[in-house]
């Protein structure tokens, strides 16, 4: 059983969510985004979702495009991303990737699987892949023992959301709201209600993202899913504490974990 | 539980659909409506009727002697989509895409665009039918295009300068892809060219379709035989499919994409994607585009806006494929080049996007000689441009 679903059960049998922590890869800097990934874990962020950072993000809000961008500009790379996930993988935190399709099709489907699975990733998030254009993905992920994550909005249809969520594994990503990344202010009703949807046809764990920043949102969140996405709250974070990063990162998972165990 | 192996929208191994989950069903209702709306006689009449009487269709033949001098001395005819209600084909597809705005009950529409054309035309339709309209355009191209910016806000359209990435067309729609995604219960994003995640390819293709038919009809009329080649510029490329189109069984009829080179494919700063690019996906489409070893998009470089994009319609990537169009890179010089020629030996000032296909005639011409005919697609007018052309030429202004 990989970390990432050992996490699910030992969440369950605590009575609480998982809270998983996503930051940009290279954010602020190499060296930066793994010290700051170190501080969510250190916080009590359970796992981590790496992110890579795309030129044209379309599914990010002004906030996580702002430190794609600087990731960017400070020369993020594939393989640079690969050095940061081995690195927090050995902490032995579950760790994920997010990214844009491009990327791993430009890579190499079977390299980009084989290299970054034997280097520690459980799982990849891939918010704009669609099923249908998912074969050769899932097969490079089963072959590699990798969780293929798929993200599910509250407009997607019934039938669909069958066929979907039967193909995720690890935990099913429910976008809480129709929208792009960042912070929004109603964000439980509309994912308790998706989840539900989700729990009748799947008993594969559902994680909520999308709007999700502070200790009273993940708490809300945590009554009704398995696993809090955070991940523009902790960019800000960074953001607005330019001389300690760290410590803010620490201090807003502190918070959140807390959230997280208050069903 | 299996996938559906039948995946809709796809030329050979390009087009498909790569877009956040939430789309999906957006995408869907629009390819259900679009295909009710094509075989509905009441929808097709409304559509005819507005092309007669609003966009000015069918657009004239204009045979261009004088600047046939200049292409080895082959026929030269030019099909007027620059005499097109707001000054190029773009309406075509906007009209198209509005009527079945209304047909689905969305109230609001939002837009793309780079030259300011497609912008301009959608907040065109949207004061005609009475939609909210937001169009998104890049800061650089607000600036070089600001007539057009201009012309949208009379129009009483919002337009929303996009600050993020390149600042220009491919940033404009990562943006409206991100108001798409919040408001895609009351809204339509109108895409203004072929490229994008399906239907778009094949709705903004069908729409354009009319420029080739009845180019095709006015070349036999004119001529009593078929044209030896069909060129048109190629940024997306929606101008180009909607001449080529009709031709596409012609077998005998070859068929040109011009891609805008910049200052030369050799240097880097060009948006020849297909000459230039490799195969990736970008803004929901599999096809060629501009990317660097890690799957990141290149910026485009083109002293037209319109044609200032790193990526191309999906059908365009087959028809390269197959071999069945060509597609050249034609340089900002050259394009200038043919941009004055054609304005000082016909009287027509060209859109720069088009200029691009002019030049291609020029030297395709002296190819193939004086006994060919060359058809292209004038896509577009100049107006928009003379502050650019005036710069290049050194006129003051």
């Amino acid at each position: 059983m990989s970390k990432l679903s050992q996490l699910f059960v030992q969440c369950k049998n605590e009575n609480r969510a998982a809270l998983i922590g996503y930051l940009p890869a290279g954010f602020p800097t190499q060296e930066g985004s793994i010290n700051i990934l170190k501080a969510m874990i250190k916080g009590g962020v359970d796992a981590v979702e790496i992110g890579f950072p795309y030129s044209d993000p379309v599914m990010d809000g002004p906030v996580i495009q702002e430190a794609a961008e600087l990731a960017r500009q400070n020369g993020i790379t594939m393989a640079k991303t690969l050095e940061i996930v081995k690195e927090i993988s050995a902490t032995g935190t579950p760790t994920l990737l997010m990214t844009y399709w491009n990327p791993i099709e430009r890579y190499g489907i079977e390299k980009f699987a084989k290299d970054f699975s034997t280097n520690g990733m459980e799982g990849v998030i891939t918010p704009d892949l669609t099923l249908e254009e998912a074969l050769p993905w899932l097969a490079a992920a089963e072959t590699n023992s990798i969780h293929p994550i798929f993200v599910v909005a509250p407009s997607t249809g019934d039938e669909r959301l069958k066929v979907v969520t039967s193909n995720c594994s690890g935990f099913i990503y429910a976008a809480s709201s129709m929208g792009v990344t960042g912070t929004q202010s109603n964000v439980a009703n509309t994912a308790s209600v998706l989840v539900e949807r989700i729990r009748k046809i799947s008993d594969t764990p559902v994680a909520v993202g999308l709007g999700v920043s502070n200790r009273t949102q993940a708490s809300e969140v945590a009554k009704f899913a398995d696993g809090v996405i955070v991940g523009s709250a902790f960019v800000k974070a960074v953001l607005q504490n330019p001389q300690d990063p760290t410590a803010a990162v620490t201090k807003v998972a502190q918070e959140l974990a807390l959230g997280v165990r208050e069903r | 539980m299996s996938i559906d192996e039948k995946v809709a929208g796809k030329f050979g191994q390009f087009g498909g659909r790569f877009v956040p989950e939430a789309l999906i069903g957006a995408l869907d209702e629009l390819e259900r409506t679009h295909a009710e709306a094509m075989v509905d006689p009441i929808f097709l009449s409304e559509l005819a009727h507005l092309n007669a009487t609003y966009v000015g269709r069918p657009s004239i033949l204009t045979e261009a002697k004088n600047f046939a001098k200049h292409c080895g001395g082959a026929q030269i005819l030019l099909k007027r989509e620059d005499l097109n209600h707001t000054g190029s084909h773009k309406i075509n597809n906007v009209i198209g895409q509005a009527l079945l705005t209304k047909r689905m009950g969305k109230k609001r529409l939002i837009a793309e665009t780079g030259a300011g054309q497609h912008g301009v035309a959608t907040a065109t339709a949207a004061a005609l039918m009475g939609f909210e309209c937001v169009v998104y355009m890049g800061e650089e191209d607000v600036r070089r295009q600001a007539l057009n910016v201009a012309r949208m806000k009379l129009l009483g359209a919002e337009v929303i300068p996009v600050t993020s990435g390149s600042r220009t067309l491919k940033d404009a729609i990562n943006e409206a892809m991100r108001d798409w995604v919040t408001n895609v219960a009351d809204t339509h994003y109108l895409l203004g060219t072929v490229a994008g995640p399906h239907p778009f390819p094949t709705i903004v293709r069908d729409f354009h379709s009319v420029i080739g038919n009845e180019a095709r009809e006015q070349v036999l009329a004119l001529n009593g035989k078929l044209p030896d080649a069909v060129l048109a510029c190629i940024g997306g490329g929606s101008n180009a499919m909607g001449i080529f189109n009709r031709f596409i069984d012609d077998a005998g009829v070859r068929l040109i994409g011009l891609e805008a080179g910049g200052d030369g494919i050799e240097t880097g700063r060009h948006a020849s994607t297909i000459s230039g690019g490799s195969i990736g996906v970008l803004h929901g489409t599999r096809t060629f585009v501009l990317q660097d070893e890690n799957g990141q998009t290149i910026e485009s470089h083109s002293i037209s806006a319109g044609l200032d994009y790193p990526g191309v319609g999906p059908e365009h990537a087959y028809l390269h494929e197959t071999g069945r169009a060509e597609y050249r890179s034609v340089t900002d010089a050259q394009a200038m080049e043919a941009f004055a020629l054609l304005s000082r030996e016909e009287g027509i000032i060209p859109a720069i996007e088009t200029a691009h296909a002019l030049y291609g005639a020029m030297v395709l011409g002296k190819e193939i000689g004086p006994d060919a005919t060359i058809l292209i697609n004038l896509s577009g007018r100049g107006d928009k441009d003379v502050e650019t052309a005036a710069k290049w030429f050194g006129i003051e202004i």
